[in-house]
């Protein structure tokens, strides 16, 4: 054999397509929901496709929960590319509940709009089997693909309501920044590729975009300036998914103009995604790099702390609320990554509770989305803090979502927000990071502020005289039941962890 | 009593309003009767239980001072030592029994106060109940801030929405001004925890751990004190973060300003007595002589504020500010005396301001005001009201016979010690106290009838103090009563369990002050 049939003879042998069976699968659905369109006659059109979506993530995450154990736990499979941990298939689960609760989300809104379900649909199933492969990357091309196919995915369904202005402007804005921030994190790559492949340096390997050959690189030359550039760049690509401060400028003006479901998904999956890679990223590779990745993540983490908090305070508009809040939650997790690997007092479970906090904002988020989809009238981009005055009353189920779902977010206790910030808390106080512990406590103060506004639009203030009319609003069967399995779920994970706790408390 | 039967007790006096709740949550499937009934039930069962506890108390076996332990691991026991543990030593014995009566009381008022969307108000008032219960069953430092916060956040909601006037800005600035100080206290409670190396955040390991550990370092203790203080502290409205509590208590529907003022405040002060002294007395000894100071404003210049209201219910909000003074007074002076008298304080001081409250309602409804400038002769048309309020005016200023007294008298007792300054200033307190509280009881019922509250009375016409008014207040006065001429009912337990904690925390602020 030659060496190249040898090589594609190594890659071939650790070709294991099974490990791969849910994405393959989403990627499989989603051709079958283009071919119903052909198929099916137009109205059976829109009730099927959502219900096919739904079956496919459901099967797919029954399948991930079978293979749970994987064969291949903790080896690199397909020549190096995939590495499938514990962490990954939780972000696996994850991503799959969270495209779950967007479609519950979009069956609300799209309907609203008479807009298309079949693209919206497809786009996103790609997108979710994307984001799966983006949390199992061990290598730096699979990583750039995967995260330009969640990318793009993104900038068609921002822009998915072709009709409303908002909407193609926030596309436009994703698609700008969204281009510069993938820029940057090839740039990075780049830097390192070149460094690690420098053959006049000790360790250098040819294939330098593997996460274990750089890492092992990078401990050799952990004070190299070119690396540090690199590594730096990389992040700063990441922060720009993740909406951390400085680079959160397109969050408010995306989220607001974006359809609702995407405002969640964006919300709720792409900055899961980014938290996935980042501690992929710090604890494997840069690890050597401690003294940059410590110092910089902590930088973004305490500005986005301050800077999203603030920016919300004035906020009217409950999808930029979000967003803004969103900045700040990205601060708080930002807090996490950073306990988990300070120099020399690393938290060894940090991560865990960094997942964990990523659970409590699935839940409390999804379930602000999905009140805001029900309250939602003509305008998707126009959901003012107006909107809620008198919403318990009108439907005490969305008052009562709203509450558990907000408060959850805001960290009050018992909810389960609290025990994500908790374990957050401890982790910075073990990890030593007074400084970071000091602002996230004061930024906590001061999200109650416009949270608790929400709250009280929703509670306190009457419907104002001109909408007198408004009716009370009615919900369906699956929504009251998604809405109210939302709230409990706020309210349980707070109360009893169960198996979720006992997995971050034995790391 | 067997053992087995009451943990279970103690369980259910924490978790039979929280059920109460869970079942009016469906409150729209129900008739409104049977709502009130559930209600009922769920205020009656905290009282009853707690009165066997305490009864038994004395008698139970008892685990590192503790009596009726129970744990339930809920998912985060192994690594980070979180479980709900439940149990009742000599200082929570007290406080826990006083909830259950406060919250009786309140339940009681809220019942038949008319309210619009009763079951919701009732339910948040249930969940409140059953988190001022758990407040004080907790062992593990954990569920004991976790259920402060269960109490905590429906009183935003229920001043948001049934409050009076004012009430989305006094809900708004009790919100933003508790949580700070909820978050302060958190982040100390924390700090003690990751740095003690206790296994877990149940109280006992954790003294347990700096017990075998000699105490913190001095810088750790004097940094982690001062959190627990002025976290504590703005939960207690200790002076000058105080000024959320009489806004807030004003605007406050009566059930909640009984059970806020009553009940919740002491949070911060059993807090620190219960946690921040017997594991931090370095700290404590540090911030001690801050600490008397701030508190003396509290009695002193609150007090002056609150001889200046012309509000009724401002008044007896102010005067419940004032006094938590005497609390802070009693924890400053670390020692064993001071701690015992601010427990036994507590207790009086949440059953007579709770009286306060709910008669102050009374009067309300019959002269159409809380301004005590138009208020005059009640006394005519409602005797026995008047006959309660004097008997809760005297209660609250101290007098002997009732509760507060002999939780005064012990503060004053342990100040003399520590600074005869600084008692005769607490001292002033008191003629402060008896001044405006005098002087309101004798605005309100006594001179002549003004014109504006004939026309009300004319208008308005209502009995005497009605039977399911007087339920609550009799409760109420009754346990004042007994406590005042039978003090040992709480200071045996209290003496026995300071007498296992305190002793430590007098050697270490003798050794810190030489």
């Amino acid at each position: 054999m030659t060496p190249v049939q040898q090589t594609l003879h190594a890659l071939a042998s650790t070709n294991h397509w099974s490990a791969l069976a849910p994405e393959i699968g989403l990627g499989v659905v989603a051709l079958v929901l283009l071919l119903l369109e052909l198929v099916l006659p137009k109205r059976a059109v829109a009730v099927a496709v959502p219900r096919v979506a739904i079956l496919g993530l459901v099967a797919m995450l029954g399948w991930v929960a079978r293979d749970w154990q994987s064969a291949w736990l903790g080896q690199e499979i397909f020549g190096g590319m995939i590495r499938q941990t514990i962490d990954s298939q939780i972000m696996r689960v994850f991503f799959l509940l969270a495209s779950l609760l967007v479609v519950f989300v979009a069956s609300v809104v799209l309907p609203k709009h008479k807009m298309p379900r079949v693209e919206f649909h497809h786009v996103l199933l790609v997108c979710t089997g994307a984001l799966m492969l983006l949390a199992q990357s061990n290598h730096f091309v699979l990583l750039f693909v995967a995260l330009e196919t969640v990318t793009v995915s993104l900038y068609v369904l921002v822009a998915y309501f072709r009709e409303s202005p908002l909407s193609l402007e926030a596309g436009l804005k994703y698609l700008v920044t969204g281009s510069l921030s993938s820029a940057l994190l090839l740039f990075g790559i780049v830097l390192l590729y070149g460094i690690a492949g420098n053959p006049l340096l000790v360790g250098h390997t040819a294939n330098s975009m593997n996460f274990a050959e750089l890492g092992a690189f990078l401990r050799l030359h952990p004070e190299e300036p070119l690396a540090l550039v690199g590594a730096a760049l990389v992040l700063s690509g990441i922060a720009f998914k993740i909406g951390a401060v400085p680079f959160q400028i397109w969050v408010p003006d995306v989220y607001q103009g974006a359809p609702t479901p995407v405002t969640a998904f964006l919300a709720v999956s792409s900055k899961a995604a980014g938290f996935a890679l980042m501690l992929i990223l710090v604890r494997g590779p840069f690890q050597p790099l401690a003294q940059l990745t410590v110092p910089l993540l902590s930088i973004f983490a305490a500005l986005s702390l301050l800077f999203g908090n603030l920016a919300a305070l004035g906020q009217r508009n409950v999808k930029r609320l979000m967003g803004l809040s969103g900045v700040s939650h990205a601060g708080f997790l930002l807090v996490g990554v950073v306990a988990s690997i300070a120099t020399s007092d690393a938290v060894s479970w940090a991560p865990a509770a960094v997942y964990f906090y990523l659970f409590t904002y699935l839940v409390g988020a999804m379930a602000a989305f999905g009140v805001m989809a029900h309250v939602s009238i003509d305008d998707d981009a126009d959901q003012d803090l107006r909107h809620y005055a008198g919403l318990a009353r009108r439907s005490p189920l969305l008052g009562a979502t709203l509450a558990c779902g907000v408060g959850s977010l805001a960290g009050i206790p018992p909810l389960a927000g609290f025990i994500g910030k908790l374990l957050i808390f401890v982790a910075a106080f073990q990890a030593h990071q007074w400084t970071l512990l000091a602002i996230a406590i004061v930024a906590v103060v001061i999200s109650i502020y416009y949270y608790f506004g929400w709250i009280r639009a929703a509670f306190y203030e009457e419907v104002p005289a001109a909408e007198r009319n408004v009716a009370p609003l009615h919900l369906g069967v699956a929504a009251s039941f998604t809405l109210i399995a939302l709230a409990l779920a706020s309210v349980l994970l707070g109360l009893y962890q169960g198996p979720l706790g006992q997995w971050i408390a034995g790391r | 009593m067997n053992d087995v039967s009451s943990p279970l007790l103690l369980q259910l006096a924490v978790a039979a309003p929280l059920a109460g709740a869970l079942v009016l949550a469906f409150g729209n499937l129900l008739p409104k009767r049977l709502c009130k009934l559930v209600a009922f039930v769920g205020f009656l069962v905290p009282l009853l239980a707690a009165l066997t506890l305490w009864y038994g108390y004395s008698a139970a076996p008892k685990t590192d001072g503790y009596a009726f332990l129970s744990a339930t691991d809920l998912g985060l026991a192994r690594g980070f030592g979180i479980a709900l543990k439940l149990g009742l030593n000599g200082i929570s014995l007290p406080l826990f029994v006083m909830a259950a009566i406060v919250g009786f009381a309140a339940g009681l008022a809220a019942l038949n106060s008319g309210a619009e969307r009763l079951k919701l108000y009732l339910l948040l008032l249930l969940v409140m109940h059953g988190g001022l219960m758990g407040v004080f069953a907790s062992v593990d430092v954990f569920f004991f801030y976790l259920f402060h916060e269960f109490a905590l956040i429906p009183t935003f909601l229920m001043v948001g929405v049934w409050g009076g006037r004012d009430r989305t800005y006094a809900a708004m600035k009790m919100t933003i001004y508790l949580t700070l100080g909820a978050m302060l206290s958190l982040a100390g409670l924390i700090a003690l925890y990751v740095k003690s190396d206790a296994a877990s955040f149940d109280l006992i390991n954790l003294r347990a751990a700096i017990a075998h550990s000699g105490g913190l370092l001095p810088f750790y203790q004097h940094n982690f004190f001062a959190l627990l203080l002025f976290g504590f502290g703005i939960l207690v409205s200790l002076w000058p973060f105080h000024t959320w509590a009489p806004l807030g208590y004003s605007a406050a529907p009566t059930s909640v300003s009984m059970l806020h003022a009553g009940v919740l405040k002491k949070f911060g002060l059993y807090g620190l007595v219960q946690i921040a002294l017997p594991l931090l007395p370095l700290g404590a000894h540090d911030w001690s002589s801050w600490l008397v100071w701030l508190a003396l404003a509290n009695v002193v210049i609150i007090g002056f504020v609150a001889m200046a209201q012309r509000d009724l219910k401002l008044m007896i909000s102010y005067g419940s500010v004032m006094h938590v003074g005497y609390g802070f007074l009693g924890v400053a002076t670390l020692t064993t005396l001071g701690a015992g008298g601010a427990v036994f304080f507590m207790v009086a001081h949440g059953l007579s301001v709770a009286l306060l409250f709910l008669l102050g309602h009374e009067v309300l409804l019959r002269v159409g005001t809380y301004d005590m400038n138009q208020m005059g002769g009640l006394v005519k048309r409602a005797p026995v009201l008047a006959a309660f309020f004097s008997a809760a005016m005297l209660a609250s200023i101290g007098l002997p016979g009732f509760a507060g007294f002999w939780g005064e008298l012990t503060i004053f007792l342990s100040l003399w010690s520590i600074s005869k300054l600084v008692t005769a200033l607490a001292l002033l307190g008191v003629i402060i106290s008896a001044v405006y509280g005098l002087r309101a009881v004798a605005k309100v019922f006594f001179g002549e009838e003004t014109e504006n509250h004939a026309k009300y009375a004319v208008a308005n016409p209502t009995a005497d103090l009605s039977w399911s008014a007087r339920l609550p207040a009799l409760a109420l006065l009754a346990a004042l009563f007994f406590l005042g001429f039978w003090p040992k009912a709480i200071t045996a337990p209290l003496n026995e369990t300071l007498g296992q904690i305190y002793p430590a925390v007098e050697a270490a602020a003798k050794v810190a002050a030489q």
